[in-house]
Order: C-alpha cells, then sequence, then structure tokens
C-alpha cells in the first residue's frame, strides 16, 4: 500500500500547515522522517538544502521528490495529488460560493474586514524577509540594495523578474575577498532553514 | 491563447520566486494584476486572504484557482503545472549535480541578494492593500482591523485562520 501510504502521508502534512508551504516543512518531516521512516534526519536535511537551491514552491519539491524516491513516477503522481488538490479544491470551492453572493452587503463587509487583516500578514512577511536579509548580507548591503530595488522598481519600473535575474547572475561572480563575516552569516542561515 | 497566458505567468512568477511559495506572492501579483489582467487588485487581496485561511501550500492554492477562473479545469490544471512542474522536474533530475552546490556559497548569495527585492515587493503590496483599506472602509475602522489582527497575530499567537474568519465575521456584521 505504498501509494496510499504516500498520499496519507503528504495529505495530512498539506492539510494540517498553515501560512503556505514552508511553515509544512517540519510536518512533512514528521510524516517522512518519524511516521514512514522513507528517510533518516539527515538525509531529509540535505534534501532541504538541495531542494532551496532551486527557486519555486517547497512544499511541492519535498512532495514530488519523496514521492518519486518510494514510489516512482506513480508515487510523484500521487504526492503531488495529495499536497495540491485537496487545498485547491477547497479554494475554489469556496471562492466560487462567495463570489455567488458578492453583491449581497454582508459579503462586501466581509471583503472589506479582510483586507487590512492580510495587510498586517504581508507586513509580518515584509518583517521577515527583512531580517533575513540584514542577517544574510548584514545591514549595509542589505539596506543598500532594498534601497536600490525599490528605486528600479518604482521609480525607474523595470520588472522585478529583470532584477531578480540579474542579481541571480551576479551572485556568481568570484569575489577575491573572503571573510569570516560570510561564515557565520552562514551558520545563521542554516539554522534557520531547518 | 487563455492556456499559454496562464502558463507563463505562473511559470515566471514561480521560477523567480526564491524562498518557498509565499516568495512568489508578489510575483503573481505582479503577472494576474498588472500584466493580464484577470483580477483586481481588490479581487486579488479577497483570494489572498481566503487562501491564507486555508490550509496547504499558498502558491498552488492561488495557481489553481486562477487557471480555473480563467479557463476552468484545464486552466486550473495548466496553471498548476506551470507552478509546480519546473521545480519539481529539475530536482528530480539534477538531484546528484545539486547536492555539490547544496552548501555552495554562490547558492547562497543567491538567496540573501533576492531577498531584499521580496522584501520590498511583499512591502509595497502591504502598502496597497492599507491603502485599499483606507479607501474602502476609512481610517477608523483599518486602523482597529490592523491593530487587532497584529495584536492577535503576532502577540498572542492566534492561528491565523481564526483572525482571518474573525475579520470575516465582523466585517459581515459592523461593515455591511
Amino acid at each position: 500500500m505504498r501509494q496510499l501510504d504516500i498520499f496519507i502521508a503528504f495529505f495530512r502534512s498539506g492539510m494540517l500547515g498553515y501560512g503556505g508551504g514552508p511553515s509544512a516543512i517540519p510536518l512533512v518531516k514528521k510524516e517522512v522522517v518519524d511516521t514512514y521512516k522513507w528517510m533518516d534526519d539527515d538525509e531529509f536535511g540535505d534534501l532541504l538544502a538541495i531542494a532551496n537551491t532551486l527557486p519555486g514552491p517547497i512544499a511541492t519539491k519535498l512532495a514530488g521528490y519523496i514521492g518519486y524516491r518510494v514510489g516512482g513516477i506513480l508515487g510523484l503522481g500521487t504526492a503531488l495529488f495529495a499536497a495540491v488538490i485537496p487545498t485547491v479544491f477547497l479554494m475554489v470551492l469556496l471562492l466560487t460560493t462567495l463570489t455567488q453572493f458578492k453583491d449581497q452587503p454582508w459579503v462586501m463587509g466581509m471583503t472589506k474586514a479582510v483586507v487590512p487583516v492580510v495587510g498586517v500578514m504581508l507586513a509580518v512577511m515584509t518583517w521577515d524577509f527583512f531580517k533575513k536579509s540584514t542577517s544574510g548580507l548584514g545591514w549595509t548591503s542589505a539596506i543598500i540594495l532594498l534601497i536600490i530595488s525599490l528605486g528600479l522598481m518604482e521609480f525607474a519600473h523595470i520588472h522585478p523578474a529583470v532584477i531578480i535575474i540579474v542579481l541571480m547572475a551576479a551572485a556568481w561572480i568570484p569575489l577575491k575577498r573572503k571573510g569570516k563575516k560570510g561564515e557565520s552569516a552562514e551558520h545563521k542561515q542554516k539554522r534557520e532553514s531547518v | 491563447m487563455i492556456y499559454i497566458q496562464l502558463f507563463m505567468a505562473f511559470f515566471v512568477s514561480n521560477i523567480l520566486g526564491y524562498g518557498g511559495g509565499p516568495a512568489s506572492i508578489p510575483l503573481i501579483q505582479k503577472e494576474v494584476v498588472d500584466h493580464y489582467h484577470w483580477l483586481t487588485v481588490k479581487e486579488f487581496s479577497e483570494m489572498l486572504a481566503i487562501g491564507n485561511a486555508l490550509p496547504g501550500p499558498i502558491a498552488t492554492k492561488m495557481a489553481g484557482f486562477i487557471g480555473y477562473q480563467q479557463a476552468g479545469i484545464l486552466g486550473s490544471v495548466i496553471a498548476l503545472f506551470a507552478t509546480i512542474a519546473p521545480s519539481v522536474l529539475l530536482l528530480v533530475i539534477l538531484l546528484r549535480i545539486l547536492f555539490k552546490y547544496k552548501d555552495s556559497p554562490n547558492v547562497k548569495k543567491m538567496t540573501n541578494y533576492i531577498r531584499p527585492v521580496i522584501a520590498i515587493l511583499l512591502g509595497l503590496m502591504a502598502y496597497e492593500f492599507f491603502m485599499n483599506s483606507y479607501g474602502d472602509s476609512g481610517i477608523w475602522q483599518t486602523l482597529f482591523l490592523v491593530a487587532a489582527s497584529f495584536l492577535l497575530l503576532e502577540k498572542l499567537r492566534v492561528h491565523p485562520a481564526f483572525v482571518i474568519v474573525g475579520a470575516l465575521v465582523y466585517g459581515a456584521v459592523f461593515l455591511a
């Protein structure tokens, strides 16, 4: 019943994780390492580090790879299906229902009230990314990058995709200077990512 | 061709998002609101709100819904495919090669360089949400909802789903 196990593992970690994929990582680990013992702690840690070298949603990268390793191509499909489809289904159901009543004053009130709350959630995420930027780059470089990217996006109207691609390329330009500062930032990051 | 547009929108916004799905949120907004005009800012914020009230990965919830809304079940499948498949395939195929880079300082630098950009994008989005709320509900309701939800989420550590449901109930009663 390998496929069923895969389904249950990723269904559970998907349905219990709030705040997007990254917050579900410990739940995935619990299923994969503790419950089903498909991997040990170290292997999972390695996989997470490798998955983080690639862009894209983390929950589906983990589900896809682990599903593939445990149950082949079919396992990959099962894991992704379990991680994604139930919540997409709920989302479509809830939003289409709400849209049907969107002219009702109480539904309009609901929408109005929820906007500032999501604003707060975004502001908290902003702060999170800001803090991670300063711990990864140091205050000075982080602030300089923040100001430059704000200027380019808001005032020069350059698409963020362009800026991101340029920065990704810039990361591979070799720098001669190698200090201890970079190392300690790395360690900090490692702790955060687990 | 709506299917190709859906594919491109979600491919681009997810392949540029470092740090998991939430990092892609502002990039998705850029595509679906600014570029393709499938949703207004308001509709996008409603969707994000409902998405945050539900469990599971956020990038796929948005892709699945927007795809469905624009082009039915097939649209939903295509948007999800564009969101998930590129990174999963790369991971499965390149795992051995990527293993060598997992501790590479250049990979860390890449993440470090991109974070400030994502921070700015998220910050601008938050600002937009607050301004929208100020326009729709006025300064006092906005301030009240911001303060109350901040307190509940960050200080009292109430589960986000409950906070959203609370806001929905409050809105249905007091902002109707």
